[in-house]
């Protein structure tokens, strides 16, 4: 189920959007590439990028995203101390990009 | 992301046109890109293998990590019979990401009643498949059991690009059907397209688990992995 046409109503309602894609996965990862969840300022979310293991994490990382409107570049996995305590316990790694959506 | 670039990428995914966007991941920069376009040698290959493949990923270029994200058209599921497996079937492809339409000129069948909220089409399958495009991104049932129906359909269906072609019937029930496309000019190795009888064999009694089987084969099929030959 595509987000993009949430993102478009949210927008035209004058909400702030930030928009993250899986852009890469290593191993059993739940969503594949190309899946993307769609932040607001206000933390409301929809859509998925891991089946709920960091979306947590995404979804605070977008709030700075969306205030410098600066993309960034974020990696989950096995490796990574921080991925354990958002909980991707499926044993896969992602790479997940998260960018503004900016009016023009 | 631009609002401007949303829009033209949704507007592209309502008209079934393959689209894809170029991120520069060092630097944000982006553009949306259609088969065909121009583009730097190295990429234009890149491109043309990801949206083939259906498959967006990251590559390295001169310029750094592009990820190049496919939005392929969304994927289809045409069914010819608004027939009780139809009903158990419409929530799993669905679920699965297809837009499903319904094709019977039984209005008995065909009726809203039946199949709310369903895109339904109550006229004879060639009248009504030709306005919708059987292109590579569709799967095509064929439900109803009556050859008067399903076998003009089924002529439409191999004669298209269709990913998945299943028809509903017993082995003796195909190849009655085979005797008659084949009398109807189908050449044998196109009418092999037709997977029969329907569904990947797990056994299933009853409509809901019928089209469990018939949502595995299709999904073989969309992944490459096509059980009955391998």
């Amino acid at each position: 189920m595509s987000v993009l046409p949430l993102a478009l109503d949210w927008t035209a309602k004058g909400r702030k959007v930030a928009i993250a894609t899986v852009i890469e996965t290593w191993g059993s990862a739940p969503q594949p590439v190309g899946s993307q969840l769609l932040i607001d300022d206000a933390g409301n979310f929809e859509g998925s990028v891991s089946g709920g293991c960091v979306e947590g994490a995404v979804i605070t990382e977008a709030q700075d995203v969306i205030r410098t409107g600066r993309p960034v570049s974020l990696a989950f996995g096995v490796a990574d101390e921080t991925a354990w305590q958002v909980g991707l316990a499926c044993g896969g790694k992602i790479r997940v990009y998260v960018e503004a959506v900016r009016g023009e | 992301m631009l609002t401007s670039h949303l829009n033209r990428l949704q507007a592209d995914i309502t008209a079934r046109r393959p689209v894809a966007v170029l991120t520069t991941l060092a630097t944000g920069a982006q553009q949306l890109i259609h088969p065909g376009d121009p583009l730097p040698d190295e990429l234009a290959a890149l491109l043309a293998d990801a949206v083939r493949k259906d498959k967006s990923q990251v590559v390295q270029t001169a310029a750094g990590e592009v990820f190049i994200n496919v939005y392929n058209p969304a994927l289809r599921m045409v069914m010819i019979g608004a027939v009780h497996i139809s009903q158990a079937l419409i929530p799993m492809a669905r679920a699965a990401g297809y837009d499903v339409m319904v094709v019977d000129p039984r209005t008995a069948f065909a009726s809203g009643e039946r199949f709310e909220g369903v895109t339904l089409d109550a006229r004879w399958p060639d009248e009504a498949l030709p306005g919708i495009a059987l292109d590579r991104r569709t799967a095509f049932l064929a439900l109803t059991h009556d050859p008067k129906i399903d076998d003009p359909a089924l002529l439409l269906a191999l004669a298209s690009d269709c990913f998945y072609i299943g028809a509903l019937g017993s082995t003796r029930t195909h190849a009655k059907r085979r005797e008659r496309l084949m009398s109807a000019g189908i050449a044998a190795d196109t009418f092999d397209r037709i997977r029969a009888p329907i569904g990947h064999d797990i056994g299933a009694i009853g409509a809901p688990e019928i089209a469990i089987s018939i949502m595995a084969e299709v999904t073989a099929h969309l992944r490459g992995k096509d059980v009955r030959r391998s």
